[in-house]
Protein backbone atom coordinates (compact mmCIF):
# COMPACT_ATOMS: atom_id res chain seq x y z
CA UNK A 1 0.00 0.00 0.00
CA UNK A 2 1.21 3.08 -0.62
CA UNK A 3 1.87 6.20 1.27
CA UNK A 4 -1.14 8.36 -0.21
CA UNK A 5 -3.92 5.20 0.08
CA UNK A 6 -2.67 5.01 3.64
CA UNK A 7 -3.36 8.51 4.50
CA UNK A 8 -6.80 8.23 2.98
CA UNK A 9 -8.05 5.40 4.41
CA UNK A 10 -6.58 6.37 7.71
CA UNK A 11 -8.44 9.83 7.29
CA UNK A 12 -11.66 7.49 6.53
CA UNK A 13 -11.31 5.64 9.46
CA UNK A 14 -10.97 8.89 11.42
CA UNK A 15 -13.96 10.29 9.83
CA UNK A 16 -15.82 7.33 9.73
CA UNK A 17 -14.87 5.35 12.65
CA UNK A 18 -14.97 2.43 10.15
CA UNK A 19 -12.33 0.24 8.33
CA UNK A 20 -12.98 0.56 5.16
CA UNK A 21 -9.39 -1.04 3.57
CA UNK A 22 -11.16 -4.34 2.79
CA UNK A 23 -13.99 -2.87 0.98
CA UNK A 24 -12.31 -0.05 -1.20
CA UNK A 25 -15.12 -0.55 -3.54
CA UNK A 26 -18.00 0.06 -1.38
CA UNK A 27 -20.66 2.87 -2.12
CA UNK A 28 -19.96 4.99 1.22
CA UNK A 29 -22.64 7.48 0.74
CA UNK A 30 -25.32 4.63 0.08
CA UNK A 31 -23.93 2.58 2.60
CA UNK A 32 -24.53 5.57 5.10
CA UNK A 33 -20.75 5.84 6.31
CA UNK A 34 -20.21 9.20 4.24
CA UNK A 35 -22.56 12.06 4.58
CA UNK A 36 -22.05 16.14 3.18
CA UNK A 37 -20.96 16.93 6.36
CA UNK A 38 -17.72 13.78 6.00
CA UNK A 39 -17.39 14.87 3.04
CA UNK A 40 -16.38 17.97 3.93
CA UNK A 41 -13.99 16.78 6.75
CA UNK A 42 -12.54 14.73 4.40
CA UNK A 43 -11.74 18.12 1.90
CA UNK A 44 -10.17 19.77 4.72
CA UNK A 45 -8.59 16.27 6.00
CA UNK A 46 -7.28 16.12 2.65
CA UNK A 47 -6.17 19.40 2.58
CA UNK A 48 -4.51 19.35 6.43
CA UNK A 49 -2.47 16.02 6.02
CA UNK A 50 -1.78 15.98 2.14
CA UNK A 51 -1.87 19.93 1.03
CA UNK A 52 -4.69 19.27 -1.69
CA UNK A 53 -6.37 21.85 -2.06
CA UNK A 54 -9.73 20.60 -3.44
CA UNK A 55 -12.44 23.25 -3.54
CA UNK A 56 -16.07 22.33 -2.90
CA UNK A 57 -17.39 22.57 -6.50
CA UNK A 58 -14.76 19.82 -7.53
CA UNK A 59 -16.76 17.58 -5.14
CA UNK A 60 -19.31 15.52 -7.59
CA UNK A 61 -20.48 12.45 -5.28
CA UNK A 62 -20.27 10.06 -7.92
CA UNK A 63 -16.70 10.98 -8.81
CA UNK A 64 -16.25 10.24 -5.00
CA UNK A 65 -17.75 7.96 -3.51
CA UNK A 66 -16.16 4.72 -3.09
CA UNK A 67 -12.47 4.81 -1.13
CA UNK A 68 -10.60 3.65 -4.62
CA UNK A 69 -12.30 6.47 -6.24
CA UNK A 70 -11.46 8.91 -3.46
CA UNK A 71 -7.13 7.18 -3.37
CA UNK A 72 -7.51 7.87 -7.54
CA UNK A 73 -8.84 11.21 -7.08
CA UNK A 74 -6.21 12.07 -4.91
CA UNK A 75 -3.32 10.80 -6.53
CA UNK A 76 -4.55 12.72 -9.47
CA UNK A 77 -4.98 16.12 -8.23
CA UNK A 78 -1.02 15.36 -6.32
CA UNK B 1 -50.71 36.35 -30.43
CA UNK B 2 -51.06 32.96 -28.81
CA UNK B 3 -50.10 32.94 -25.13
CA UNK B 4 -49.19 29.27 -23.48
CA UNK B 5 -48.14 27.88 -20.05
CA UNK B 6 -45.44 25.27 -20.83
CA UNK B 7 -46.72 22.12 -21.00
CA UNK B 8 -50.29 23.23 -20.01
CA UNK B 9 -52.31 21.83 -22.88
CA UNK B 10 -52.43 19.54 -25.86
CA UNK B 11 -52.03 22.40 -28.19
CA UNK B 12 -48.38 23.02 -26.58
CA UNK B 13 -47.14 19.36 -26.47
CA UNK B 14 -48.60 19.13 -30.39
CA UNK B 15 -46.54 22.40 -31.57
CA UNK B 16 -43.95 21.27 -28.95
CA UNK B 17 -43.70 18.04 -30.99
CA UNK B 18 -43.79 19.59 -34.61
CA UNK B 19 -40.84 21.53 -33.53
CA UNK B 20 -38.81 19.24 -32.32
CA UNK B 21 -39.18 16.42 -34.80
CA UNK B 22 -36.68 18.02 -37.48
CA UNK B 23 -34.29 18.59 -34.26
CA UNK B 24 -34.68 15.13 -33.80
CA UNK B 25 -34.27 13.71 -37.29
CA UNK B 26 -30.97 15.33 -37.24
CA UNK B 27 -29.86 14.17 -33.74
CA UNK B 28 -30.37 10.78 -35.59
CA UNK B 29 -28.28 11.75 -38.42
CA UNK B 30 -25.92 13.23 -36.21
CA UNK B 31 -26.31 16.61 -36.54
CA UNK B 32 -27.62 19.24 -34.09
CA UNK B 33 -27.93 22.55 -35.51
CA UNK B 34 -27.81 25.23 -32.74
CA UNK B 35 -29.24 27.72 -35.08
CA UNK B 36 -32.43 25.54 -35.57
CA UNK B 37 -32.22 25.00 -31.51
CA UNK B 38 -32.12 28.73 -30.82
CA UNK B 39 -35.01 29.25 -32.87
CA UNK B 40 -37.36 27.19 -31.43
CA UNK B 41 -36.38 28.34 -28.08
CA UNK B 42 -37.05 31.67 -29.36
CA UNK B 43 -40.65 30.56 -30.79
CA UNK B 44 -41.59 28.86 -27.00
CA UNK B 45 -39.87 31.21 -25.05
CA UNK B 46 -42.48 34.08 -27.18
CA UNK B 47 -45.42 31.33 -26.57
CA UNK B 48 -44.49 31.41 -23.02
CA UNK B 49 -43.53 35.14 -22.07
CA UNK B 50 -45.09 36.98 -25.19
CA UNK B 51 -48.74 37.74 -25.69
CA UNK B 52 -50.73 39.36 -22.93
CA UNK B 53 -47.71 38.21 -20.63
CA UNK B 54 -45.24 40.39 -22.25
CA UNK B 55 -44.30 42.18 -19.69
CA UNK B 56 -42.79 39.29 -17.87
CA UNK B 57 -40.82 39.06 -21.33
CA UNK B 58 -39.38 42.70 -21.10
CA UNK B 59 -38.94 41.83 -17.64
CA UNK B 60 -37.18 38.70 -18.48
CA UNK B 61 -34.67 40.15 -20.84
CA UNK B 62 -33.70 42.80 -18.61
CA UNK B 63 -32.63 40.24 -16.03
CA UNK B 64 -30.68 38.37 -18.64
CA UNK B 65 -28.48 41.31 -19.54
CA UNK B 66 -27.88 42.16 -15.97
CA UNK B 67 -27.00 38.57 -14.75
CA UNK B 68 -24.99 37.53 -17.64
CA UNK B 69 -23.02 41.33 -17.47
CA UNK B 70 -22.14 40.51 -14.10
CA UNK B 71 -21.59 36.84 -14.48
CA UNK B 72 -19.08 38.41 -17.35
CA UNK B 73 -17.37 41.16 -14.96
CA UNK B 74 -17.18 38.53 -12.21
CA UNK B 75 -15.26 35.94 -14.42
CA UNK B 76 -13.35 38.50 -16.06
CA UNK B 77 -12.02 39.41 -12.47
CA UNK B 78 -11.42 35.69 -11.76
CA UNK B 79 -9.45 35.19 -14.77
CA UNK B 80 -6.87 37.43 -14.25
CA UNK B 81 -3.79 36.07 -14.07
CA UNK B 82 -3.13 37.37 -10.71
CA UNK B 83 -6.75 37.48 -9.91
CA UNK B 84 -6.36 38.46 -5.49
CA UNK B 85 -9.73 36.17 -5.66
CA UNK B 86 -11.21 38.36 -2.77
CA UNK B 87 -13.54 36.82 -0.44
CA UNK B 88 -15.71 40.32 -0.47
CA UNK B 89 -15.72 40.61 -4.85
CA UNK B 90 -17.21 37.31 -3.99
CA UNK B 91 -19.91 38.13 -1.58
CA UNK B 92 -20.90 40.75 -3.29
CA UNK B 93 -21.42 39.07 -7.04
CA UNK B 94 -23.67 37.27 -5.01
CA UNK B 95 -25.87 39.33 -3.55
CA UNK B 96 -25.91 41.66 -6.80
CA UNK B 97 -27.48 38.28 -8.57
CA UNK B 98 -29.69 37.36 -5.63
CA UNK B 99 -31.30 41.35 -5.38
CA UNK B 100 -33.95 40.75 -7.69
CA UNK B 101 -35.14 37.57 -6.84
CA UNK B 102 -35.20 39.29 -3.37
CA UNK B 103 -37.01 42.00 -4.59
CA UNK B 104 -39.63 39.54 -6.41
CA UNK B 105 -39.95 37.48 -3.80
CA UNK B 106 -40.45 40.34 -0.68
CA UNK B 107 -42.73 42.84 -2.79
CA UNK B 108 -45.95 40.55 -2.04
CA UNK B 109 -45.10 40.14 1.58
CA UNK B 110 -44.72 44.39 1.89
CA UNK B 111 -47.58 45.18 -0.66
CA UNK B 112 -50.30 43.26 0.33
CA UNK B 113 -49.85 40.58 -2.25
CA UNK B 114 -49.05 42.86 -5.22
CA UNK B 115 -46.18 40.83 -7.59
CA UNK B 116 -43.18 42.63 -8.39
CA UNK B 117 -42.78 44.51 -11.97
CA UNK B 118 -39.67 42.50 -12.54
CA UNK B 119 -40.99 39.67 -11.62
CA UNK B 120 -41.60 36.36 -14.17
CA UNK B 121 -42.20 32.96 -14.50
CA UNK B 122 -39.05 30.87 -13.57
CA UNK B 123 -37.00 33.68 -11.58
CA UNK B 124 -35.89 31.22 -9.40
CA UNK B 125 -34.53 28.53 -11.29
CA UNK B 126 -32.50 31.37 -13.07
CA UNK B 127 -31.28 32.73 -10.09
CA UNK B 128 -30.13 29.16 -8.99
CA UNK B 129 -27.98 29.00 -12.07
CA UNK B 130 -26.51 32.32 -12.02
CA UNK B 131 -25.62 31.89 -8.30
CA UNK B 132 -24.28 28.56 -8.95
CA UNK B 133 -21.93 29.84 -12.19
CA UNK B 134 -20.68 32.63 -9.81
CA UNK B 135 -19.70 30.01 -7.08
CA UNK B 136 -17.97 27.34 -9.26
CA UNK B 137 -16.18 30.50 -11.31
CA UNK B 138 -14.59 31.72 -7.93
CA UNK B 139 -13.21 27.57 -7.03
CA UNK B 140 -11.78 28.24 -10.29
CA UNK B 141 -13.70 25.20 -11.45
CA UNK B 142 -15.40 27.79 -14.63
CA UNK B 143 -12.57 28.69 -16.41
CA UNK B 144 -14.11 30.41 -19.72
CA UNK B 145 -17.16 32.22 -19.69
CA UNK B 146 -18.86 32.13 -22.96
CA UNK B 147 -21.57 34.49 -22.82
CA UNK B 148 -23.47 32.89 -25.63
CA UNK B 149 -23.54 29.61 -24.46
CA UNK B 150 -23.97 31.09 -20.85
CA UNK B 151 -27.17 32.43 -21.95
CA UNK B 152 -28.44 29.20 -23.69
CA UNK B 153 -28.05 27.53 -20.43
CA UNK B 154 -30.34 30.68 -18.32
CA UNK B 155 -32.76 30.49 -21.44
CA UNK B 156 -32.72 26.45 -21.77
CA UNK B 157 -36.56 26.84 -23.21
CA UNK B 158 -38.29 22.86 -21.69
CA UNK B 159 -36.57 23.89 -17.88
CA UNK B 160 -36.87 27.12 -18.03
CA UNK B 161 -40.24 27.48 -15.99
CA UNK B 162 -39.68 25.53 -12.95
CA UNK B 163 -36.37 23.22 -13.20
CA UNK B 164 -34.69 20.65 -13.06
CA UNK B 165 -31.72 22.99 -12.26
CA UNK B 166 -28.90 21.90 -14.02
CA UNK B 167 -25.51 22.63 -13.91
CA UNK B 168 -23.44 24.79 -16.52
CA UNK B 169 -20.66 22.38 -16.94
CA UNK B 170 -22.96 19.69 -17.44
CA UNK B 171 -25.04 20.88 -19.63
CA UNK B 172 -22.43 22.81 -22.10
CA UNK B 173 -21.26 19.12 -22.50
CA UNK B 174 -24.12 17.94 -23.43
CA UNK B 175 -25.20 20.93 -25.49
CA UNK B 176 -21.85 21.10 -27.32
CA UNK B 177 -21.83 17.33 -28.90
CA UNK B 178 -24.38 15.21 -30.84
CA UNK B 179 -24.86 11.44 -28.97
CA UNK B 180 -24.07 8.62 -30.77
CA UNK B 181 -27.19 7.05 -32.70
CA UNK B 182 -27.48 4.50 -30.25
CA UNK B 183 -27.88 6.55 -27.41
CA UNK B 184 -29.97 8.97 -28.65
CA UNK B 185 -32.26 6.00 -29.47
CA UNK B 186 -32.43 5.41 -25.88
CA UNK B 187 -33.18 8.94 -24.57
CA UNK B 188 -35.61 9.15 -27.34
CA UNK B 189 -37.15 5.85 -25.70
CA UNK B 190 -36.68 7.34 -22.42
CA UNK B 191 -37.90 10.63 -22.75
CA UNK B 192 -41.12 9.18 -24.80
CA UNK B 193 -42.06 7.38 -21.65
CA UNK B 194 -41.25 10.35 -19.29
CA UNK B 195 -43.28 11.79 -21.15
CA UNK B 196 -46.36 9.72 -21.15
CA UNK B 197 -45.84 9.23 -17.24
CA UNK B 198 -45.94 12.92 -17.18
CA UNK B 199 -49.39 13.11 -18.32
CA UNK B 200 -50.47 10.11 -16.13
CA UNK B 201 -49.61 12.26 -12.78
CA UNK B 202 -50.06 15.42 -14.02
CA UNK B 203 -53.37 15.34 -16.37
CA UNK B 204 -55.08 12.29 -14.58
CA UNK B 205 -53.66 11.56 -10.73
CA UNK B 206 -53.12 15.41 -10.44
CA UNK B 207 -56.27 16.04 -11.52
CA UNK B 208 -58.22 13.80 -9.20
CA UNK B 209 -56.50 14.67 -6.19
CA UNK B 210 -55.83 18.43 -7.00
CA UNK B 211 -58.80 19.64 -8.90
CA UNK B 212 -61.30 17.12 -8.18
CA UNK B 213 -60.73 15.94 -4.24
CA UNK B 214 -58.87 18.92 -2.76
CA UNK B 215 -61.69 21.54 -2.70
CA UNK B 216 -64.23 18.92 -1.21
CA UNK B 217 -62.31 17.98 2.01
CA UNK B 218 -60.82 21.76 2.27
CA UNK B 219 -64.39 22.32 2.26
CA UNK B 220 -65.50 20.05 5.05
CA UNK B 221 -62.05 21.15 6.73
CA UNK B 222 -63.23 24.78 6.99
CA UNK B 223 -67.03 23.84 7.98
CA UNK B 224 -65.68 21.65 10.63
CA UNK B 225 -63.38 24.13 12.14
CA UNK B 226 -60.20 23.44 13.96
CA UNK B 227 -58.35 19.98 13.83
CA UNK B 228 -60.53 17.51 12.29
CA UNK B 229 -60.60 14.39 10.04
CA UNK B 230 -60.76 16.36 6.88
CA UNK B 231 -58.00 18.44 7.73
CA UNK B 232 -56.10 14.67 7.75
CA UNK B 233 -57.84 14.52 4.45
CA UNK B 234 -56.52 17.87 3.09
CA UNK B 235 -52.88 16.84 4.16
CA UNK B 236 -53.09 13.63 2.37
CA UNK B 237 -54.91 14.68 -0.64
CA UNK B 238 -52.61 18.16 -0.36
CA UNK B 239 -49.45 16.12 -0.23
CA UNK B 240 -50.71 13.65 -3.71
CA UNK B 241 -51.69 16.63 -5.76
CA UNK B 242 -48.45 18.19 -5.14
CA UNK B 243 -45.98 14.92 -5.91
CA UNK B 244 -48.38 14.11 -9.01
CA UNK B 245 -48.51 17.99 -10.14
CA UNK B 246 -44.76 18.78 -9.81
CA UNK B 247 -43.28 15.28 -10.74
CA UNK B 248 -45.05 15.18 -13.73
CA UNK B 249 -43.74 18.45 -14.60
CA UNK B 250 -40.52 17.48 -13.70
CA UNK B 251 -40.97 14.00 -16.07
CA UNK B 252 -42.26 16.70 -18.95
CA UNK B 253 -38.79 18.70 -18.79
CA UNK B 254 -36.66 15.49 -18.41
CA UNK B 255 -38.31 13.76 -21.18
CA UNK B 256 -38.03 16.89 -23.84
CA UNK B 257 -34.85 17.54 -22.61
CA UNK B 258 -33.78 13.68 -23.89
CA UNK B 259 -35.82 14.29 -27.03
CA UNK B 260 -33.20 17.49 -27.14
CA UNK B 261 -30.30 15.25 -26.84
CA UNK B 262 -29.78 17.07 -23.44
CA UNK B 263 -29.71 14.83 -20.31
CA UNK B 264 -31.25 17.29 -17.64
CA UNK B 265 -31.09 15.29 -14.54
CA UNK B 266 -34.21 14.17 -12.90
CA UNK B 267 -36.26 15.79 -10.05
CA UNK B 268 -37.47 12.63 -8.24
CA UNK B 269 -36.79 9.27 -6.94
CA UNK B 270 -39.57 7.36 -5.24
CA UNK B 271 -39.92 10.25 -2.73
CA UNK B 272 -42.57 8.20 -0.65
CA UNK B 273 -40.66 5.10 -0.44
CA UNK B 274 -37.75 7.10 1.60
CA UNK B 275 -36.73 5.37 4.63
CA UNK B 276 -35.69 8.66 6.64
CA UNK B 277 -35.76 12.62 6.18
CA UNK B 278 -32.44 12.42 4.51
CA UNK B 279 -33.03 9.46 2.62
CA UNK B 280 -36.30 11.65 1.54
CA UNK B 281 -34.58 14.77 0.53
CA UNK B 282 -32.21 12.69 -1.49
CA UNK B 283 -35.70 11.72 -3.46
CA UNK B 284 -37.48 14.63 -3.32
CA UNK B 285 -37.33 17.55 -6.12
CA UNK B 286 -33.85 16.46 -6.26
CA UNK B 287 -31.98 18.91 -8.04
CA UNK B 288 -33.15 21.82 -5.50
CA UNK B 289 -32.21 19.89 -2.79
CA UNK B 290 -28.83 18.99 -4.12
CA UNK B 291 -28.29 22.56 -4.94
CA UNK B 292 -28.87 23.38 -1.55
CA UNK B 293 -26.42 20.77 -0.51
CA UNK B 294 -24.04 21.44 -3.04
CA UNK B 295 -24.22 25.24 -3.08
CA UNK B 296 -25.19 26.70 0.90
CA UNK B 297 -24.49 23.05 3.28
CA UNK B 298 -21.36 21.96 1.92
CA UNK B 299 -19.73 25.80 1.58
CA UNK B 300 -21.40 26.75 5.33
CA UNK B 301 -19.83 23.66 6.95
CA UNK B 302 -16.57 24.19 4.89
CA UNK B 303 -16.70 27.58 6.53
CA UNK B 304 -17.42 27.08 9.57
CA UNK B 305 -15.28 23.92 10.61
CA UNK B 306 -12.12 25.74 8.60
CA UNK B 307 -12.86 28.67 10.68
CA UNK B 308 -13.86 26.55 13.97
CA UNK B 309 -16.75 28.28 14.70
CA UNK B 310 -17.93 25.25 16.99
CA UNK B 311 -15.90 22.82 18.97
CA UNK B 312 -17.84 19.70 17.97
CA UNK B 313 -18.82 18.38 14.30
CA UNK B 314 -22.66 17.46 15.77
CA UNK B 315 -23.56 21.21 16.20
CA UNK B 316 -21.79 22.44 13.31
CA UNK B 317 -23.79 20.15 11.14
CA UNK B 318 -27.11 20.46 13.07
CA UNK B 319 -26.60 24.50 12.98
CA UNK B 320 -25.90 24.09 9.24
CA UNK B 321 -28.90 22.24 8.61
CA UNK B 322 -31.52 24.52 10.78
CA UNK B 323 -29.60 27.54 8.16
CA UNK B 324 -29.70 25.39 5.28
CA UNK B 325 -33.70 24.51 5.52
CA UNK B 326 -34.37 28.22 6.73
CA UNK B 327 -32.78 29.73 4.12
CA UNK B 328 -35.22 26.81 1.85
CA UNK B 329 -38.32 28.41 3.76
CA UNK B 330 -37.54 31.76 2.83
CA UNK B 331 -37.07 31.37 -0.91
CA UNK B 332 -40.36 29.66 -1.05
CA UNK B 333 -41.59 33.04 0.21
CA UNK B 334 -41.84 35.35 2.73
CA UNK B 335 -44.96 34.14 4.67
CA UNK B 336 -44.75 32.46 8.08
CA UNK B 337 -46.05 28.81 6.93
CA UNK B 338 -43.18 28.33 4.41
CA UNK B 339 -40.73 29.71 7.41
CA UNK B 340 -42.40 27.11 9.47
CA UNK B 341 -42.03 24.32 7.10
CA UNK B 342 -38.34 25.24 6.25
CA UNK B 343 -37.43 24.92 10.14
CA UNK B 344 -39.47 22.08 10.40
CA UNK B 345 -37.14 20.17 8.04
CA UNK B 346 -34.19 21.33 9.81
CA UNK B 347 -35.05 20.63 12.87
CA UNK B 348 -36.28 16.86 11.49
CA UNK B 349 -32.58 16.80 9.68
CA UNK B 350 -31.10 17.14 13.02
CA UNK B 351 -33.74 14.55 14.80
CA UNK B 352 -32.76 12.21 12.30
CA UNK B 353 -28.90 12.68 12.03
CA UNK B 354 -29.32 11.62 16.11
CA UNK B 355 -31.18 8.76 16.13
CA UNK B 356 -28.73 8.03 13.25
CA UNK B 357 -25.89 8.03 15.76
CA UNK B 358 -27.92 6.53 18.46
CA UNK B 359 -28.70 3.43 16.20
CA UNK B 360 -25.10 2.98 14.99
CA UNK B 361 -24.11 3.14 18.68
CA UNK B 362 -26.68 0.76 19.90
CA UNK B 363 -26.54 -1.60 16.61
CA UNK B 364 -26.51 -4.72 18.70
CA UNK B 365 -30.25 -4.10 20.59
CA UNK B 366 -32.39 -2.60 17.54
CA UNK B 367 -34.24 -4.88 16.06
CA UNK B 368 -33.90 -4.59 12.55
CA UNK B 369 -36.88 -6.09 10.46
CA UNK B 370 -38.91 -5.98 7.82
CA UNK B 371 -41.74 -4.13 9.83
CA UNK B 372 -39.34 -1.67 11.19
CA UNK B 373 -38.62 -0.74 7.29
CA UNK B 374 -42.22 -0.47 6.74
CA UNK B 375 -42.44 1.43 10.10
CA UNK B 376 -39.67 3.89 9.15
CA UNK B 377 -41.58 4.51 5.35
CA UNK B 378 -44.65 5.02 7.38
CA UNK B 379 -43.20 7.34 9.83
CA UNK B 380 -41.45 9.04 6.96
CA UNK B 381 -44.33 9.70 4.76
CA UNK B 382 -46.62 11.08 7.52
CA UNK B 383 -43.82 13.34 9.06
CA UNK B 384 -43.19 14.88 5.11
CA UNK B 385 -47.15 15.41 4.21
CA UNK B 386 -47.53 17.11 7.50
CA UNK B 387 -45.03 18.93 6.30
CA UNK B 388 -46.69 19.58 3.58
CA UNK B 389 -50.02 20.43 5.23
CA UNK B 390 -47.89 23.46 6.72
CA UNK B 391 -46.14 24.43 3.29
CA UNK B 392 -49.22 24.30 1.51
CA UNK B 393 -50.96 27.85 3.69
CA UNK B 394 -54.08 25.52 4.41
CA UNK B 395 -53.60 26.72 8.43
CA UNK B 396 -53.37 29.73 7.49
CA UNK B 397 -56.59 29.49 5.95
CA UNK B 398 -58.24 27.70 8.40
CA UNK B 399 -56.75 29.27 12.00
CA UNK B 400 -56.40 32.71 10.12
CA UNK B 401 -57.98 34.12 7.27
CA UNK B 402 -60.94 31.75 7.41
CA UNK B 403 -61.25 31.89 3.25
CA UNK B 404 -59.40 30.12 0.69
Amino acid sequence: MDDTQATVLSILQDLTGEDVSGNMDTNLFDEGILDSMGSVQLLLELQNQLGIEVPVSEFERTEWDTPAKIVAKVESMQ
Amino acid sequence: MMSFDPYGNPTYFILLFIALLPLMIGLLYGHRSHIYETIVSFVFLMLTFGGIKWKTGIALIIYLVYQICLVWLYSRYRQRPDSPNKGWIFVVSVILAIIPLAVVKITPAVAHGASSIIGFLGISYLTFKVVQTIMETRDGIIKEFHPVLFGQFLLFFPTISSGPIDRYRRFIKDYDSVPTREKYLGLVEKGVRYIFIGFFYKFILAYIFGTVMLPTVEHAALQAHGISWALLGVMYTYSMDLFFDFAGYSLFAVGVSYLMGIETPMNFNAPFKAKNIKDFWNRWHMTLSFWFRDYIYMRLVFFVMKHKVFKSRITTANVCYVINMLIMGFWHGETWYYIVYGLFHGFAMVINDAWLRYKKKHQAQIPHNRFTEWFAIFLTFNVVCFSFLIFSGFLNTLFFTGRP
